[in-house]
């Protein structure tokens, strides 16, 4: 493993650098952060000075602050919903793809009918259900995206699954598990891990846009995407502070994406 | 007389592993008109890069580091890529594996043809079509006059060679390079399109290069042979010298293959390791792509399963293995009754029925090492793990002639095609099996590697009396290693019997036919066979 990283580009290390950076700050954010995650503290969006590193919110937090906090809920909460959304989908769609049958008729069928409705309407439904908690948060959008990760597992599965060496393992008598474990997964891996680094950063946008319609993280919780959106009218007054948060994500998604390449390059055997 | 292509000195590199490697080094051949030169070697030896080589053309990734390359008078090597297309085609033609892949699909095959000349400004459109319609009927394709008019998807595979051939001429180059043009077709198209290669070489009077690895092919159609081997030339002679005379090792060797191996007798008291009574199976529920199937496999015996593609073999063999039940019929495996479906049957019968397939890169996990695919078997059927399971392994190893030190722990993409199907066949013995099911095991291997499999195959049996049932369309592998041969045609068995018995006449009429498509290492043979086809139609 030391020497996998010792061997790995320089555009890898970046993205482990950037990555790294974002778990630190998340993990230390009540020692880092200068202020309280809730408390006002200034004037509605100061501009950037000695007291407030990123300047204040809309509302007189210090952005600097929120941002830690932020990147706290927000990596945690993505990452777990990505988790379980390919935990949850993959497991499904390679059961399909080697049961066959009306195995996979039945799965495939379900997942065709929340893939026709619009996610986000989809999601609001649930949410105005249940009601908007964390756990129901992580769970909804894991399910929506597992939809996704299912199809494309499926797909990947069934092309493995007609190869000899799959054959071979069932005429040896091997189990469902023990074909899916070592036959099918580690072949699937590298359109997966790929499709990981994608679905990570859509999960950040879309807890976003279900802030914006006040049924994502509520407030007073800090979240990247919910700070782009509480200061998207700062943009009118030409004051850079909706921008921060925005650039946070868009630098942690070059991250994750820059040591996903890595990793399918690695896994695809290509090594040019 | 001069000649019309004179190579000297060739070297040509290739790109890879950061570097470039000579693949072909020092090679010199000439060409008269009339003359065929055939070049026979494995995979990698060269063959098809020295054909392309010969219109000046060096694949992606290769170079022509020097040489000359002569064709009647202009020297190729240093030629302007314009120049180079005026040659092409229209002094020198090339003739590709797969036609099939050549042809536009959404064309007509005649206008295929007539593209060529007409773009050149050899000939007008209706000219070249009239053109077309004479050489398709000197190279005996089936009615001349309409064929032409049809898409490519409608004719045969070896029609569609033809064409292919015929296409070569339209330019009417003097010089045809064949490479490999009959190796994706059945024993019985090839004879069709060698027929055609003698005609163009011999009666219009064209010089050809004709590289294959099959040198009872080549021995059919070409004056002289060069043996090539890793890019440098073994040996090279007259056709009827070579064969008679080899001088080298390799040539030998290459001669040598399929060579038949002591056949056992079969008795009625034998052990029967596997009969099937009575099998019918279908894919679709109404159409039975198996009907009245019986077989006995006996212990310590090699039962050869011939046909063509389609005609049910592999089906068998699944219906055997359970992945496909079978819709009535029994299949009795040491004395048990085998239920039809796979869930069904006991760990203990799948242990003693392994299976080797014909694709050895399909049949490994690219994702494991060879310790892990043979080490699955140890540990599933007998629960061997750990150090019992290293020296298991190693032990494999040896048997198949594989060095453990080296191979053990390397990943299945690391080894050759050879090696890898060596690697399938230890991963069957682990299971210490008493019999193996050898689907096409060979055909997808190099004549040379091929034979060292069949030769361990044989080894094997000899040691632990395993039972083979071996399905090909090869019938040069069934002559080396069958005990008893069973033919099918159209999910029906034909004829079954010992070697001797279904070999030697007389023969069943499809049998007949089967065996005598099968070139000999006979310069003469292809003559006298269509000499005889000729009179039976009169």
């Amino acid at each position: 493993m030391l020497k996998l990283l010792r061997q790995s580009p320089l555009s890898a290390r970046i993205g482990m650098g950037i990555v790294l950076l974002n778990c630190l700050v998340a993990i230390f954010a009540p020692l880092i952060a200068p202020y309280g995650e809730t408390s006002v503290v200034g004037d509605v969006w100061e501009s950037f000075c000695g007291q407030f590193y990123f300047g204040t919110d809309h509302i007189g937090r210090d952005l600097f602050t929120r941002m830690v906090f932020g990147a706290r809920n927000t990596i945690v909460l993505a990452f777990i919903t990505t988790i379980l959304s390919f935990g949850f989908g993959s497991f499904l769609g390679f059961i399909a793809a080697v049961k066959g049958g009306w195995v996979d008729q039945i799965i495939s069928r379900i997942i065709d009918i929340i893939m026709a409705f619009p996610t986000l309407i989809f999601a609001l439904m649930i949410l105005s259900v249940l009601g908007s908690s964390i756990p129901t948060l992580i769970f909804t959008i894991a399910l929506l995206d597992s939809t996704r990760v299912y199809r494309l597992s499926r797909a990947v599965a069934m092309d493995i699954e007609v190869m000899e060496f799959v054959e071979a393992a069932r005429l040896r008598g091997e189990g469902l598990w023990w074909i899916i474990r070592h036959e099918i997964l580690p072949n699937a891996m590298p359109p997966l891990v790929a499709e990981f680094g994608l679905r990570f950063c859509f999960v950040f946008l879309f807890i976003a846009s279900l802030s914006f319609l006040g049924l994502g993280l509520q407030p007073p919780l800090a979240d990247w995407g919910g700070m782009v959106k509480e200061n998207a009218g700062a943009i009118t007054f030409g004051i850079y502070t909706p921008l921060i948060p925005a650039a946070a994500i868009a630098f942690l998604t070059v991250g994750v994406n820059l040591i996903v390449d890595w990793f399918l390059h690695l896994s695809s055997g290509l090594h040019e | 007389m001069n000649n019309l292509i004179e190579i000297k000195n060739l070297y040509i590199e290739g790109f890879y592993e950061e570097e470039w490697h000579p693949i072909v080094s020092d090679i010199s051949l000439e060409l008269k008109r009339g003359e065929v030169l055939g070049l026979i070697g494995e995979s990698g030896a060269g063959k098809s890069t020295i054909g392309l080589a010969s219109m000046g053309y060096a694949r992606q990734g290769c170079r022509i580091t020097s040489g000359s390359i002569n064709l009647e008078g202009i020297e190729l090597f240093d030629a302007t890529e314009e120049d180079l297309r005026l040659v092409r085609g229209s002094k020198i033609a090339y003739v590709a594996q797969s036609a099939a892949a050549s042809f536009n699909p959404s064309h007509h095959v005649i206008k295929q043809y007539a593209e060529a000349p007409v773009h050149h400004g050899l000939m007008k459109y209706k000219e070249a079509e009239e053109e077309a319609i004479e050489i398709y009927r000197r190279l005996f394709l089936p009615t001349p006059e309409k064929i032409g008019y049809r898409y490519p998807h409608e004719l045969s595979g070896g029609q569609l060679q033809r064409a292919m051939v015929a296409m070569a001429m339209s330019c009417k180059p003097d010089i045809i390079v064949f490479d490999e043009p009959t190796t994706a077709l059945d024993v019985t198209t090839q004879i069709e399109v060698l027929a055609a290669v003698k005609e163009i070489t011999e009666k219009m009077n064209k010089a050809a290069l004709y590289i294959t690895h099959d040198l009872a092919v080549v021995a059919q159609v070409a004056h002289r042979i060069m043996v090539l081997r890793n890019g440098r030339l073994v040996e090279e002679g007259e056709t009827r010298t070579l064969i008679k005379k080899p001088k080298e090792k390799y040539t030998r060797e290459l001669l040598n293959v399929r060579a038949l191996r002591e056949t056992k007798a079969i008795t009625d008291k034998m052990d029967v390791i596997l009969e099937i009574e009575d099998v019918a199976a279908t894919y679709t529920g109404h159409e039975n792509v198996l009907e009245d199937i019986n077989l006995v496999v006996r212990k310590g015996r090699t039962v050869a399963l011939v046909g063509e593609s389609g005609s049910g073999k592999s089906t068998l063999a699944r219906v055997i293995t359970g992945l496909l039940p079978a819709i009535h019929g029994s299949i009795t495996f040491l004395g048990k009754k085998l239920p039809g479906s796979l869930k069904k049957r006991k760990k203990e019968d799948l242990r003693r029925m392994q299976m080797i397939y014909q694709m050895p890169d399909t049949a490994l996990n690219p994702k494991q090492t060879v310790r892990e695919v043979i080490g699955r078997p140890l540990q599933f059927y007998f629960g061997i793990r750990g150090q019992k399971a290293k020296d298991r392994i190693k032990d494999l190893l040896r048997k198949i002639e594989l060095d453990p030190d080296i191979y053990i722990d390397r990943l299945t993409t690391e080894l050759s095609g050879g090696e890898k199907q060596r690697i399938c066949i230890a991963r069957a013995l682990a299971a210490e099996p008493d019999l193996i099911i050898c689907d096409e095991v060979t055909s997808a291997l190099d004549q040379l590697v091929a034979e060292g499999i069949l030769d361990l195959l044989q080894d094997l049996q000899n040691k632990t009396d395993m039972a083979y049932l071996f399905i090909t369309h090869d019938l040069a592998t069934v002559k080396a290693i069958a005990d008893k041969i069973v033919i099918m045609l159209e999910g029906k068995i034909i004829e079954q019997g010992e070697k001797k018995k279904v070999l030697a006449p007389p023969y069943h009429e499809y049998t007949d036919k089967l065996l005598a498509s099968v070139p000999e290492m006979d310069p003469d043979w292809l003559d006298n066979l269509l000499d005889e086809r000729a009179s039976t139609f009169i």
